[in-house]
């Protein structure tokens, strides 16, 4: 039997369900392969793994074909909930799994949105899951097949129909489950998530005889388990570069914060001050059991000398405060720039981590650049005699300009390895001045005699001081 | 008559308040611009350092932002040491900041999403103390918050400079808020230096200097930032200030 089709073999005409001689008969020379439920199991928690390395401490398989991960907390650090689900689908794209991907409140909505949604990656906004499940059909509740084939011979198609029935007939007739599955979906009912386990992790756990929620406990327990862990990371010779921090509450739900260090460090100061700096943002609710600290990603760590000569200046280590900023804001919102070989100017920047060593490249330094970049070039009203000369004025945003005086043409050219578009494509940059004193940096778009050249209109790209 | 008798006393209130203000007796450190005219006017002869300044542009530069950067990075430049840039917007081209001298290597830049986040980068960068310079990109700086700031550049001793950029003309009136930083400056466009032949020489700019604490306003034309982040007076403004120093002099006396 056909146990699961993808958009292609939707095409063909295969069904889930359908026999496999039946799916043989319809397309010629079809392989056909035994199911190997294990196989499929292992592999799903070996993505699970990859998700718990790369977005949130709390992953777990929501079997046979999904994930759940518990993102309170890390979707800031992925650039926003959306940027993180629609990345996440592009992700596992690329890795040639085809995904879909939903955000709600609770484990039921959000498997509910994931597998019957509209679209591949959709994120409910916060506090509405609970009204937008019901629109879904009810086999998106999780509930066994014969069940689900019953209750559409009763009549119900939308999760919704069977939420605004009284509860107890349909308990009487189905049994508990119906009623805990649609508590779930509205998110009325927890569900906690049982977090897989990396192997081989350096972890450190206390556990409380009765339950803890002063936050000056909890402080003190965590200077005392990063003390902990940095002496078995010591033994090993291993520096941590990614901590989780994870909360078994009374109520068996999970809270976590993960912090990441852009060097291997096992500086216990410094890695309780970023885990405490983090602290406040988790709910202990009815009290912790407990308390479990784990270096997800530790990597060798060897002692170093440090400089010993009384003439040598050392240099000043930033590394905890790309720490602490990246904790805030996020890793990717913390860079630096390094020059790129390219001549059009928007190219010739990109950014790199800001630990990454400086090599001492500047940009070639022919002709001054603008110290403000529009984003994207603003399209100017000019009267300018082609092909060599400068406008004589200009109007941008509304207001027109007299040029006094100007610089150019820089000619810069396309490139033509990147987009074939680019092979004769050509702007010629201008540095002018106004009356007023202000100067910017224009470009006409094309060489002012062939128009294949370009659209020969002119664009303003950025400001000089 | 009575107005050279106050001096002495004027002095010691003044003597007395920078004994309360600072509670170490510490000798401020200063960066010097290297222009007389500018640095006589300045306590301590430069520019503090451990101390908040306010730069901000002028006309439309209050919104674009684009002659204080420039500023900023050539007094980044004459700095020693690591910088921290942090922005709300990535508008800012690094070309041109290094040909103010600030080298590519040296510039970490912070990507804050909201103001709040710029000000807490600003103030874990000023008190971290291994930075040279620390500057931020904002729109709206309360006293309370550049008190703090103020506080945080005096533990590490680098320089703090805020650049306040706003998105709208109408917004820009907020520079007359008044605020803990030590000096502010306003920096304006001015048509360049006339070459003789066609083409645009050196960008100048109008340098006010609004507000300085133990010091007076003053104004001030300069040539843009060199490739070594060196401001310069203009040559033919040079002689034609002492001439109307003289005519000054002779008047009063």
């Amino acid at each position: 039997m056909v146990l699961a089709a993808d958009a292609a073999a939707r095409r063909a005409g295969l069904r889930i369900g359908m026999p496999a001689t039946k799916a043989q008969a319809i397309v010629p020379g079809l392989i056909v392969r035994d199911a190997d439920p294990a196989a499929d199991a292992e592999a799903l928690e070996k993505l699970a793994l990859w998700a718990l390395r790369r977005y949130a401490p709390i992953v777990a398989t929501d079997a046979p074909d999904g994930l759940v991960i518990d993102i309170t907390g890390a979707a800031h650090l992925h650039g926003g909930e959306d940027a993180m689900v629609r990345g996440m689908v592009d992700q596992l794209a690329a890795s040639g799994v085809a995904a879909r991907a939903a955000i709600a409140d609770s484990w039921g909505a959000a498997h509910a949105f994931a597998r019957y949604g509209a679209r591949s990656a959709i994120v409910v906004p916060a506090g509405e899951s609970a009204r937008a499940v019901l629109d879904l059909p009810i086999a998106a509740l999780r509930l066994p097949k014969d069940m689900v084939e019953n209750l559409r011979v009763l009549g119900f198609e939308r999760i919704g129909e069977l939420a605004a029935k009284p509860r107890a007939p349909l308990a009487l007739r189905f049994g508990p489950e119906l009623g805990r599955r649609l508590d779930q979906a509205s998110g009325r009912l927890s569900e906690p998530i049982d977090p897989v386990r990396l192997p081989s992790l350096i972890e450190v756990r206390r556990v409380f005889a009765e339950p803890v929620g002063a936050a000056e406990t909890i402080a003190r327990t965590t200077g005392k388990l990063v003390a902990q862990l940095c002496e078995a990371l010591e033994a090993k010779g291993l520096g941590a570069r990614r901590l989780d921090f994870l909360f078994h509450r009374v109520d068996n739900r999970i809270e976590a914060i993960r912090i990441g260090t852009a060097l291997p460090m096992r500086d216990v100061t410094r890695l309780t001050r970023l885990l405490c700096d983090k602290l406040e943002t988790i709910d202990p609710g009815f009290g912790i059991e407990i308390m479990r600290l784990a270096a997800t990603l530790a990597e060798p760590l060897a002692p170093k000398q440090t400089i010993s000569s009384l003439t040598e200046e050392p240099e000043a280590d930033v590394s905890g405060l790309i720490d602490t900023l990246a904790n805030r804001v996020g890793e990717q919102h913390l860079y630096r720039f390094a020059p790129v070989a390219s001549d059009v100017p928007e190219r010739s920047v990109c950014r790199v981590a800001p630990t990454a060593p400086d090599t001492g490249e500047a940009w070639p330094n022919h002709w001054p650049r603008p110290s403000r970049l529009l984003p994207a070039p603003e399209p100017i009203e000019t009267v300018a005699l082609l092909p060599d000369h400068p406008p004589v004025n200009f109007t941008w945003r509304g207001v027109r300009r007299r040029v006094k005086c100007a610089d150019g043409p820089e000619r810069v050219f396309g490139e033509w390895w990147k987009q074939d578009a680019e092979l004769i494509a050509v702007r010629d940059y201008f540095r002018v001045e106004d009356e007023a004193g202000e100067r910017f940096w224009i470009y006409r778009s094309g060489n002012g005699e062939e128009a294949a050249t370009g659209s020969q209109s002119w664009f303003l790209h950025g400001i000089f001081g | 008559m009575r107005m050279s008798a106050g001096l002495p006393i004027v002095d010691k209130l003044r003597a007395r308040i920078k004994r309360l203000e600072s509670a170490a007796a510490r000798r401020r450190l200063v960066l010097p611009f290297g222009i007389q005219a500018i640095d006589r006017h300045l306590p301590g002869g430069g520019l503090a350092l451990g101390a908040l300044h306010e730069v901000a542009g002028g006309g439309n530069g209050a919104i674009d932002g684009a002659a204080a950067a420039l500023f900023t990075a050539g007094i980044a430049a004459r700095a020693r040491g690591k910088i921290l840039w942090c922005i709300r917007r990535p508008d800012l081209f690094a070309p041109a900041i290094a040909q103010a001298g600030l080298l590519p290597g040296r510039v970490i830049y912070v990507e804050a999403g909201n103001e709040k986040a710029v000000l807490a980068c600003f103030e874990e960068g000023l008190r971290h103390g291994g930075l040279a310079a620390v500057v931020a990109e904002i729109a709206r700086l309360s006293m309370t918050a550049s008190r703090r700031l103020q506080l945080a550049a005096e533990s590490s001793g680098a320089i703090g400079i805020a650049i306040r950029r706003w998105r709208r003309q109408t917004e820009a009136a907020d520079f007359g808020q008044p605020t803990a930083s030590i000096t502010r400056w306003r920096i304006s466009a001015l048509p360049a230096t006339q070459l003789p032949v066609p083409g645009v020489g050196r960008a100048r700019w109008r340098l006010e200097l609004i507000r300085c604490r133990t010091g007076e306003s003053a104004d001030f034309e300069v040539e843009a930032c060199d490739a070594k982040g060196r401001l310069a007076l203009p040559s033919d403004l040079v002689h034609g200030s002492s001439q109307k120093e003289i005519g000054r002099r002779r008047a009063a006396g």
